[in-house]
């Protein structure tokens, strides 16, 4: 036990002091927070207003444009030369020129300013004028506005779960993306950390050194001590990240509020914490709706969190060591890169199926095909993470958990096998049945 | 009393025998040479010794007892096939090595302080290993073997990648290590260190022991009654019961012959014949080298 501790010591400290795992651990919630500030940040930049100056030619406009939060209209009685004349002392951001002939030619439209008109404040203007010209031609056919108002509607549903504890609120909406991001974030931690207990291995293999170590230790300590230090440095790399990303996240979108001002960062705030908290009025069931932020944390309250983190944590670790047992396996039975592949191969198979097949266990999380994914121990990690968001009966995962857990003795008792005899082994490329021999060589 | 015995080891590969009844005595406190062709089997039988792996037959053991896990922090080995963790600091990597080795990590900081003082390679504690030149490595990976005062030490080939100067410190170390007791196997082709260091041998040869004892003995055993001569004179009418093997000249008009006496013949009056006959310059025995007896047991050149 003592030697397994020292062992997993030297492959953590090792790879946590690297530089690569420091530019790893801190980049990525760096990029992470920016994916989604940027868009914030510039959806609030946007909301200054311009003020607009019309020239109406045709005279049918006159005041009827309405004001918008980018936008305010102010119709002006002057030619198109002068006010192009005295545009920049007029205070106005726009001038738009309305020609005699919109009716007829709606392309006509201009639109002047000093410095280049931005998307969003040409698609506004265009759309004003666009439905202005639509309620002229519905006045002149005889229809009221109004009366086409009415004839649309917008549905929305709110969808529940019929379970022993009666009715509840699901969002299959927030199960599919928190199902879909665990059994990501799974997959993506196999192969990341996977590889690295396999390079490990082929470093020491390569290095020559291995035959010194097993000299003192046995190689399923050896093999154990690697596995196990790498997994620490895989959760220690995923604690930080988390840290890290709520961190910056939360300082950037502060100081981002500060530069918008209050009353928008109240409103930001509003946005961000749900309407949670405020009383379950009328108006903060339309405010709900509104906020895309809101109702995913609503949905997200409606999971059963702590039974989605638990497994998580252990299926993360499960798949994380069934799989990086075989990687250790290849890493110990080859001597080059080259010729990793293709003992990769067969490993990556399941795993890579598993994620594919997730899509439509996902349509149909209570089918055979997810019930059979989720008990097999190579793909129940990823398949069964995508259903626990939905619901599953406890015997499921328990059966499951049980399943990985003797998956995981079984590879792990096969993967010494090969790794003892591989480690020694130097020169030609091995084959399966080579591999298979190894497993039944006397040590 | 030995420090090591192997009794009637078998190791089996899929193909191949790589050890076929090998029983070998070790004696505690002297260098033991393990001889043997490329491929011979040396290298099955020390990774056995170091319980890398097991003989499919057969028994070790070490200090009269059967060879376990107990006995690994008595043992240092130096592989053939020298290597390192090469992002590894030297400090720290010899720290790591010592307490898997059952050290503490302060009873292998105060041997190290020692070793490091000993060599004058103070310097080095904080560098990575890829940074120092592969003599420098060698050395390291030699505090490293022998850092935990093992009763046994097994040296394979550990002059190779050495200049004369660092071989022979190694060399003298290897002496001193033995003054304190300890044992050293030591596994090579070169047949001069083998002559100029170890007091006991073995040879291996096709997976099996073909030669062991005292290294006199050893000799005692190859001798083969020649004896060369320079002499100047004509040495035709010597005693018929010796034979003369060869002659040649060599300078100054002095010839050089070898000469084979009788298993039971005295070497006086051999002497005392050649006097009679030509004028001596030189006389002395044919003692053969390890290199000769080698040779003669394996039929091959060491290489």
């Amino acid at each position: 036990m003592k030697t397994i501790f020292l062992i997993l010591k030297r492959e953590y400290l090792v790879r946590v002091k690297k530089k690569s795992f420091l530019v790893m651990t801190f980049v990525t919630p760096i990029l992470v927070s920016c994916i989604w500030l940027v868009p914030v940040f510039f959806a609030m930049r946007g909301i200054d207003q311009k003020k607009v100056e019309v020239i109406d030619e045709n005279g049918k406009f006159g005041t009827t444009f309405k004001d918008t939060k980018e936008l305010v209209f102010k119709p002006v009685n002057t030619s198109v030369e002068t006010a192009k004349k005295e545009f920049s002392k007029s205070g106005y951001d726009v001038l738009v020129h309305i020609p005699k002939d919109i009716l007829e030619n709606p392309k006509d439209l201009k639109i002047y300013a000093e410095k280049n008109v931005s998307l969003e404040v040409k698609r506004g203007i265009e759309k004003a004028v666009e439905q202005e010209i639509e309620n002229i031609r519905l006045i002149e056919a005889g229809i009221d506005r109004k009366v086409l108002e009415s004839t649309k509607v917008d549905v929305s549903s709110d969808t529940y779960s019929l379970s022993d504890e009666g009715e509840k609120d699901s969002s299959s909406g927030a199960a599919t993306g928190i199902g879909y991001f665990c059994a990501f974030i799974i997959y993506f931690a196999i192969f990341l950390y996977g590889v690295q207990v396999m390079r490990g291995v082929m470093e020491e293999k390569t290095n020559r050194i291995v035959e010194v170590i097993i000299s003192s230790v046995k190689p399923f300590q050896l093999m154990a001590g690697k596995i196990l230090g790498v997994a620490l440095v895989g959760l220690t790399q995923f604690l930080l990240w988390i840290l890290l990303t709520f961190g910056i996240s939360t300082v950037a979108s502060n100081l981002l509020g500060q530069s918008v001002g209050p009353q928008n960062r109240m409103e930001m705030m509003a946005n961000q914490t749900g309407a949670a908290k405020t009383p379950p009025t009328e108006k903060a069931k339309v405010e709900q709706k509104s906020s895309p932020v809101a109702s995913v944390l609503k949905a997200i309250s409606t999971l059963n969190v702590p039974l989605i983190i638990g497994c998580f944590l252990l299926y993360f670790v499960g798949g994380y060591l069934i799989y990086s047992a075989l990687f250790a396996a290849v890493g110990s039975a080859v001597d080059s890169d080259t010729d990793v592949q293709q003992f990769m191969f067969p490993i990556t198979i399941p795993l890579v199926l598993s994620f594919i097949m997730a899509q439509f266990v996902i349509r149909e999380p209570d089918g055979a095909v997810a019930f059979w994914m989720s008990m097999i121990p190579f793909t129940s990690p990823i398949i069964m993470m995508v259903r626990i968001p939905f619901g599953v009966p406890a015997w499921e995962i328990i059966l499951s958990l049980t399943l990985l857990i003797g998956g995981f003795l079984g590879t792990a008792w096969l993967a010494a096998r090969i790794y003892r005899v591989g480690i020694l082994m130097y020169g030609k490329k091995p084959s399966y049945k080579e591999l298979m021999k190894w497993v039944f060589y006397k040590a | 009393m030995h420090i090591l015995e192997t009794r009637h080891i078998v190791k089996q590969y899929a193909q191949h025998r790589a050890l076929d009844d090998v029983s070998i005595d070790i004696p505690r406190g002297q260098i033991f040479g393990l001889l043997g062709p490329n491929g011979a089997g040396k290298t099955s039988l020390i990774r056995i010794i170091n319980q890398i792996t097991g003989p499919d037959a057969g028994e070790v053991f070490f200090d009269g007892k059967p060879l376990g896990p107990e006995h690994i922090g008595r043992i240092g080995y130096l592989p053939e096939e020298r290597g390192l963790y090469k992002k590894m600091k030297v400090g720290e990597q010899l720290l790591y090595l010592a307490q898997l080795k059952g050290l503490s990590e302060r009873q292998a900081m105060e041997k190290l302080k020692e070793w490091f003082i000993k060599f004058d390679i103070k310097t080095w504690w904080t560098k990575n290993v890829e940074d120092l030149s592969k003599g420098m490595q060698q050395k390291i990976q030699f505090v490293a073997t022998v850092l935990h005062e093992p009763d046994l030490i097994i040296l394979d080939e550990p002059f190779s990648g050495f200049d004369p100067i660092n071989a022979n410190l190694i060399k003298d170390e290897i002496l001193e290590l033995r003054e304190k007791g300890s044992t050293i196997i030591f596994s090579t082709h070169r047949m001069e260190s083998v002559e100029e260091l170890c007091d006991h041998i073995a040879l291996i040869h096709r997976s099996k022991k073909v030669l062991d004892g005292p290294k006199k003995a050893i000799k005692e055993q190859f001798k083969t009654h020649t004896y060369h001569v320079e002499y100047q004179g004509v040495l035709n009418d010597i005693n018929p019961a010796y034979t003369v093997l060869d002659k040649k000249p060599i300078e100054d008009g002095f010839l050089r012959a070898n000469i084979r006496i009788p298993r039971d013949a005295a070497v006086n009056e051999l002497i005392r014949d050649l006097i009679d006959h030509v004028s001596v310059r030189a006389f002395g025995e044919n003692i053969p080298t390890m290199n000769d007896i080698f040779i003669k047991a394996v039929g091959e050149v060491p290489n």
